[in-house]
């Protein structure tokens, strides 16, 4: 089946967030295939590189990173949603001429358009949040 | 190519960004040319609610924000009976046209649809 995720919550504060993340590595193992993770709402702080939980603890962007990079997900942030959350990639913040940014490859910063997208073109699209 | 997609709105406006980037997908889709139906369904339906004024708070009305919806032929819009009756609301006391169903018949609602999308 082609599954699409929709992450509505914040990493570490939400049980949501986590719970997103090992569903995606489930139905990875079981077969199925991820057409995109949408992460939208609170959930657009997923994509932060700026992270740094301590040792014992997981850390969220790490994993779904290393996720992407085994099964090739694409893994796609709302920019609407992020900017104004202070979560800008390289272009962002040189547009906005702010001095930092914090999202990287394989997040993407893109328009809600790719929720729809992702959406009418997956069996299923599973919320998180 | 146009697809059937209910939004269903299930949160109070105002106290979580989340009714405002709902409303925000509809928009988006309805753009993209999909059919769009919302249904408001527990706190959501205190986004309904007449006389918003939300200035004092630093927010945009959520039902000024609404407004644009005819523009993109969105219209229609269905509301709980019983959710407006637990919050002691009745149709009076709502600023857009809408449909009042009772809480047996959305499944109705819900079975027409090619996708159903919940905030």
């Amino acid at each position: 089946m082609k599954i699409s995720l929709l992450v509505l919550s914040e990493p570490y504060s939400s049980q949501s967030s986590l719970s997103a993340l090992q569903y995606a590595k489930a139905a990875l193992e079981s077969g199925h295939s991820i057409e995109r993770v949408f992460f939208y709402h609170n959930g657009v702080h997923t994509g932060s590189s700026l992270q740094t939980p301590q040792q014992d603890e997981v850390n969220i962007q790490q994993q779904w990173k290393e996720l992407s990079e085994k099964h090739q997900l694409d893994l796609v942030i709302c920019i609407a949603a992020a900017l104004k959350r202070g979560n800008l990639n390289h272009e962002e913040a040189s547009r906005y001429d702010k001095s930092q940014f914090n999202i990287e490859a394989p997040f993407e910063l893109s328009g809600l358009g790719q929720l729809l997208d992702a959406q009418i073109n997956s069996d299923q699209l599973i919320t998180f949040g | 190519m146009s697809k059937n997609i209910l939004v269903i709105q299930r949160t109070a406006p105002y106290g979580s960004s989340l009714a405002r980037e709902g409303l925000d997908y509809v928009l988006t889709s309805a753009a993209y040319d999909q059919n769009i139906q919302m249904l408001f369904m527990g706190d959501g339906v205190f986004q309904l609610v007449k006389n918003q004024n939300s200035t004092d708070i630093q927010l945009k009305s959520q039902l000024g924000a609404m407004e644009v919806l005819p523009l993109y032929d969105i219209e229609d819009l269905y509301v709980i009976k019983e959710d407006l009756a637990e919050r002691n609301l009745s149709e009076s006391d709502l600023g857009l046209p809408i449909k009042v169903i009772k809480r047996r018949d959305t499944h109705t609602l819900i079975e027409q649809q090619d996708h159903v999308m919940g905030f």
